[in-house]
């Protein structure tokens, strides 16, 4: 920002660059990954918020037999949402916020490969969620599952608008998610530190790599099979439809099962997208609270990797009772226990590395504890209906339903707050209350195993998923009420949390630079961290580069050299905190603010809202989304004669 | 700094907390025996394979639970830090030990992959039985099953009967949506999918005489939740009885409300949807009625079928269950109470 | 050490970092895109093939094909590659004029490609294959459009090259602009021809 106040009129671009340092139109225009970052968490977390409370109102509903809270269009509308907004605007964001924040500080760089491109990323994804929630507004959301099988899909048994919000939205997203995985799979390849090799990253620097690849490999297929569904919608297409468009016509000849085939091809990569990045999150939290490093580190890394390429093999144990043959069955049920061999590989890495350390049990590490000892539970039940035969009992099942929530909500959502107590410090200069950490812990711990603990009882019970009631006399009552006050539970950890974040930016301890004795990179660096990050980028000679550095007597057999960062020593002094910066002598060169991002994601939210707009049927509103795609061209032609930096006026 | 003092509590919550999930898991095994859905009880020779094969797996998952959740509460307890900067050495691994956690869960995997495939095939093959066999089409609509036995010329909606004994092979499509053809007490679900014919076989057991509780298991959508049905496990003789009731036309209706009722229901729009075997009700978009009176629930397992119920269904159908496909010119109460009366009649 | 880690520099450290692989960004990137546009097509063409011989009705997709009319369009394209590959290899050598020449051979086989695609669309629209009339149509023409699109796209990329060059903003040093677009219009290229061989040659 300073760089830029340090610069007047000359410009290569159409528009003058944004130069307001502080302020709304800085974070709107702003290019910086680690505000990016900031923006990310604070959405995915207002989304967190909505699907949450979505999930209250469905447990309120389901707290007796025959309740008439909610009707069944309500609740089949808050299912779909909550199960959409979970995935999409929640735990794939605030995943993507710890990529902008923490990567480049991991890696030694001063910002992700293309800025700008991150910026719109951003952008387009919080179109995607508005679009995505809009039908709120206008009573039409969408109601048929977050798998949105056809043919319940077609325009003859959902007529409502509803999943024409949840088609554009979900599009629009995808796009937002591709355009990052595409910057962070660049950013990693391209700019790691000299000497950070492969086999020197960071464990969530790794995960994010992997997840990319799977971004860009599964969701294609998702956008595939979005078009197939929204020309069906819209333009009387055949995908998948079953039923002729008009009575005596012919059969329409779609197979329905086409749909399935590629939803999972894209939603089991899907989970993976989920989960790794939690993964990488707890081989961070697990070695830097036990003072060890990462045990095994090759076998975590090979065992990543393969979890992301089993992930393409075993789509069809989603479908164990859509009448598969029995080969392919067989297939799919076998790829399908494989993967459960990588996974227990990290288990018990994790575990290795807490044995023998020293384990202090502050909030980062009771939540990764709590997600290897939950996500644990998930595996198994997992395991469980890997097998086709026992699968066709659980399926659609509360059983279901419990393990989802074991390995996404005890998997990823408790990584994610590892995660969150973890880099809060690097990110605000302030620690959380380890107090309240450790009550939102226990609140939420109890809270969760109390809400999902009793589905799997639920399940084995007989009780289906996705109903929005049922009779007394089922025998699940008694489970249902103690989910319901479980959920309850789960909300009060989260104000408790949020109580925690509003006191810590306020009158939180000062974190300094490295409060948990870290072991990488971003630990290097001040609390908040300079716009530039490194003032020199440092040079990598090991694993753990910053724990070696400090612990020298405790370097391992393993790491070669006796200098793990080398940077250009000999100042010291004046502390670095970023007003070197603004007498422009040695100005670091962070790329500059941006309109261009911001213009373009506005233009694709105008896109799909015209998109939405000819959904009632009237076609010729497609020229709003024409609008909008002229946006977007002008704003990508802006975007490409504007320079990454402006000249520097000498 | 001190932790054992504030650690003790904690410890003792997170034991409990194990604990709790571990006498969870057994429940998981032995379940709640009076659930009239619950998926571990079977009463089929398929859905006893199905039971044989979770309660291998689900023991085994056990013992990993309890094995990876001791040791990982055994390490927490047993490293936590009791004083800042202690020594720790530094281990970056054991090939030795990785090798020994790829190779064994691999051997503990392959333990259920292969009699989870042989049940695969087995289930895939024609059934083992095939004396005298029940064949029986499946065909969910929203939201109703419609169950036809084309070797025995009966149709009928949302209670299925079958022989005690006798193997049942089942054909499962779909008229509309997707559906899930589900009764756990036989063996696991099979969707229902328009255009495809999926097939499943099971042997209700002798001992599983009575009524079986069944319900859609793939969302349909808005009424999903009300797709219910029931299965009646009969003795032979009583299986031969009502098919021998379910082929004959409906029963004249005998004089009275009945016989009103009737009268009545062949000048309603009624019979461009439903179907009562010897009248002029041909329609085929509703449930078959010929049999109705049979029956002991109403709207697809919902609610009992008493005079008074059925009663309130014909006058308010949407407010029984809004969405349902069946909408009909507002009936005064007297009539809904002949519809009724005719309906019942229908044995 | 942090203080070391965060002391000013003594001299302006570089501004431009070397990427840890000597790639280019960019190049990285499109190869990152190429590798994603793989399983797009791949997930359309999959469409295609699922219901390829299940067509109901007429007429179908092979009822209505002009192979050697599709033939003569797939080679303009395919010659446009070779156009491609001369205009990247005159502007590395700077040689502007020739580049300009080559740029506009490529987008011009290109468009005579796009134009053959919309003839024959309408055609087989008066032959009766429609969109919504079964799904061969509705998997041919989406798949078919959705590589259409691309081809426009790479059009209109290569002609603000080629206006670019004939302003004069085109220079040696520029050629990796010109290389990242013909990745992608040779993908293009490699795309077509593997659908020209899937759906139009090989008998169902």
């Amino acid at each position: 920002m300073a760089t830029a106040t340090a610069r007047a009129a000359p410009r290569a671009g159409i528009l003058a660059r944004p130069v307001a340092p502080m302020g709304i139109w800085s974070w709107l225009t702003t290019i910086d990954h680690k505000r990016i970052g900031i923006l990310y968490e604070l959405t995915a977390f207002i989304f967190f918020l909505i699907g949450g409370l979505e999930a209250l109102l469905m447990r309120s509903q389901l707290v007796q037999p025959d309740n008439t809270l909610l009707g069944p269009g309500q609740y089949n509308a808050l299912f779909t949402m909550h199960g959409t907004t979970m995935i999409f605007l929640v735990v794939m964001p605030l995943s993507a916020a710890f990529f902008n924040y923490i990567v480049p500080l991991q890696i030694g760089a001063r910002d992700v490969a293309f800025p700008r491109l991150n910026a719109f990323s951003y952008w387009v994804f919080l179109s995607g969620g508005v679009l995505m929630n809009l039908g709120f507004l206008i009573g039409a959301v969408p109601d048929m599952g977050w798998f949105a099988y056809s043919p319940l899909t077609s325009s003859q048994f959902s007529p409502s608008v509803g999943v024409d919000f949840w088609v554009v939205g979900l599009q629009v997203l995808g796009v937002a998610s591709l355009a990052a995985a595409f910057n962070f799979l660049v950013t990693i390849i391209q700019m790691r530190a000299p000497g950070l090799s492969f086999m020197r990253m960071p464990l969530f620097t790794w995960t994010t790599f992997v997840t990319s690849i799977l971004i860009v490999l599964a969701f294609p297929v998702i956008a595939v099979a979005l078009i197939e569904l929204m020309f069906d919608r819209l333009f009387g297409s055949t995908f998948f439809n079953v039923t002729p468009a008009a009575a005596g016509a012919a059969a329409a000849g779609g197979d329905p099962i086409l749909w399935q085939h590629l939803f999972w091809v894209f939603a089991h990569p899907e989970v993976y997208i989920l989960i790794l990045p939690a993964m990488g999150i707890v081989s961070e939290v697990v070695p830097v609270f036990s003072r060890k490093p990462l045990f095994g580190y090759p076998f975590m890394v090979y065992a990543v990797v393969s979890i992301a390429f089993l992930s393409f093999t075993v789509w069809a144990h989603h479908m164990f009772t859509t009448g598969l043959s029995a080969i392919a069955m067989s297939f799919f049920a076998a790829s399908t226990m494989l993967i459960a061999v990588p996974t227990g590989i990290k288990i018990f890495n994790w575990i290795s590395t807490l044995y023998g350390g020293s384990i202090a049990l502050k909030a980062p590490a009771m939540f990764a504890l709590g997600f290897i000892a939950m996500f644990t539970i998930g595996g198994l039940s997992g395991v469980m209906h890997a097998s086709p035969p026992v699968d066709t009992q659980q399926q659609d099942t509360y059983f279901v339903v419990a393990h989802l929530h074991y390995v996404l909500f005890g998997g990823s959502i408790f990584a994610l707050f590892a995660g969150i107590y973890y880099w809060w410090p690097k990110i605000t200069g302030r620690l959380l209350g380890d107090g309240l950490g450790q009550l939102q812990f226990w609140l939420m711990f109890i809270g969760f195993n109390l809400t999902f603990g009793p589905m799997h009882f639920l399940g084995v019970d007989g009780m289906p998923r996705r109903v929005y009631t049922y009779s007394p006399g089922m025998g699940w009552e008694l489970w249902n009420v103690v989910a319901t006050i479980g959920a309850f539970v789960i909300g009060v950890s989260v104000l408790v949390f949020i109580f925690n974040a509003f006191k810590s930016l306020r009158t939180g301890e000062r974190a300094g630079d490295d409060p948990w004795d870290g072991m990488t990179l971003e630990w290097t660096i001040p609390s908040p961290p300079p716009h530039y990050n490194f003032v020199e980028i440092p040079t990598v000679a090991g694993r753990n580069p910053l724990w070696l550095q400090k612990h020298p007597e405790l370097a391992g057999r393993h790491v070669p050299g006796a200098d793990p960062i080398a940077t250009d020593t000999g100042h010291s002094g004046s502390e670095g905190s970023g007003a070197e910066s603004h007498d422009g002598h040695h100005a670091v060169h962070v790329p500059d603010p941006s309109y261009w991002p911001l213009f373009a994601g506005a233009g694709i939210f105008v896109a799909g809202f015209g998109v939405l707009l000819s959904a009632g049927g009237n076609l010729s509103l497609l020229a709003v989304t024409g609008v909008g795609l002229f946006i977007v061209i002008v704003s990508i032609f802006g975007w490409s004669l504007e320079p990454v930096n402006e000249p520097v006026q000498a | 700094m001190t932790r054992a003092g504030s650690l003790r509590p904690r410890l003792i919550t997170l034991s409990c907390a194990i604990l709790f999930a571990i006498s969870a898991g057994g429940c998981t095994q032995l379940a709640n025996p009076s659930a009239p859905q619950s998926t571990v009880f079977p009463g089929s020779d398929w859905g006893r394979m199905i039971q044989d094969l979770y309660g291998l797996i689900f023991w085994m998952a056990v013992v990993v639970f309890v094995g990876v959740e001791g040791f990982l509460l055994y390490t927490v307890i047993r490293f936590r830090r009791r004083r800042e900067g202690e020594a720790v050495s530094q281990t970056h691994g054991n090939t030795l030990l990785e090798v020994a956690w790829t190779v064994v869960p691999s051997i503990v995997l392959l333990m259920i992959a292969v009699p989870t495939i042989s049940t695969i095939f087995i289930g895939d093959m024609p059934p083992p039985v095939t004396t005298n066999p029940v064949r029986v089409t499946v065909i969910g609509h929203q939201w109703w099953w419609e169950f036809r036995y084309p070797d025995l010329g009966v149709v009928t909606a949302n209670e299925l009967h079958l022989p005690a004994g006798r193997t049942a092979t089942i054909e499962v499509t779909s008229a509309d949506v997707i559906h899930s053809f589900w009764v756990p007490k036989m063996g696991g679900k099979v969707d229902a999918i328009p255009t495809r014919i999926n097939t499943m076989w099971f042997t209700p057991d002798a001992a599983a005489v009575g009524e079986h509780f069944g319900q859609c298991a793939e969302f349909c959508g808005l009424q999903h939740a009300n797709m219910r049905m029931r299965l009646f496990v009969d003795t032979a003789a009583n299986f031969d009885a009502w098919v021998q009731q379910q082929r004959a036309p409906a029963s004249a209706a005998a004089a009275g409300d009945a016989q009103q009722g009737a009268e009545l229901f062949q000048r309603s729009a009624c019979i461009t949807c439903h179907t009562i075997k010897g009248t002029n009700a041909q329609g085929t978009i509703g449930p078959d009625l010929t049999h109705v009176g049979s029956r002991t629930t109403i709207a697809a397992g919902m609610i009992d079928n008493t005079p008074e119920n059925l009663a309130h269904w014909i006058r308010d159908p949407q407010g029984v269950k809004v969405g349902n496909k069946m909408v009909l010119p507002q009936v005064s109460e007297s009539d809904a109470r002949l519809f009724a009366a005719y309906l019942q009649s229908l044995r | 050490m942090q203080q070391v880690a965060s002391a000013p520099p003594a001299h302006p450290p570089t501004h431009v970092e070397e990427p840890s692989t000597g790639l280019n960004n960019r190049k990285v990137l499109m190869w990152a895109f190429l590798g994603s546009d793989c399983m797009f097509f791949g997930a359309l063409i999959v469409s295609y093939l699922v219901y390829r011989g299940r067509w109901q009705g007429h007429p179908v997709p092979t009822d209505v094909f002009d192979i050697p009319y599709t033939s003569v369009s797939a080679f303009a394209l395919l010659m446009s590659s070779l156009a491609m590959v001369l205009a990247l290899a005159a502007i590395q050598r700077g040689d502007i004029r020739r580049l300009k020449i080559w740029l506009l051979t490529t987008a011009g086989l290109g468009l005579v490609f796009i134009g053959g695609q919309i003839f024959e669309f309408t055609t087989f629209g008066h032959e009766g294959l429609t969109l919504g009339g079964n799904t061969g149509g509705t998997t041919f023409f989406v798949l078919t459009g959705f590589h259409g699109a691309h081809v426009s796209l790479g059009i209109a990329w290569l002609l603000s090259l080629f206006v670019q060059a004939v302003r004069g903003q085109m220079a040696q040093a520029r050629s990796l602009d010109v290389e990242i677009a013909g990745l992608y219009w040779h993908f293009v290229d490699i795309v077509w021809i593997i659908i020209f061989t899937v759906v139009y040659l090989i008998p169902i």
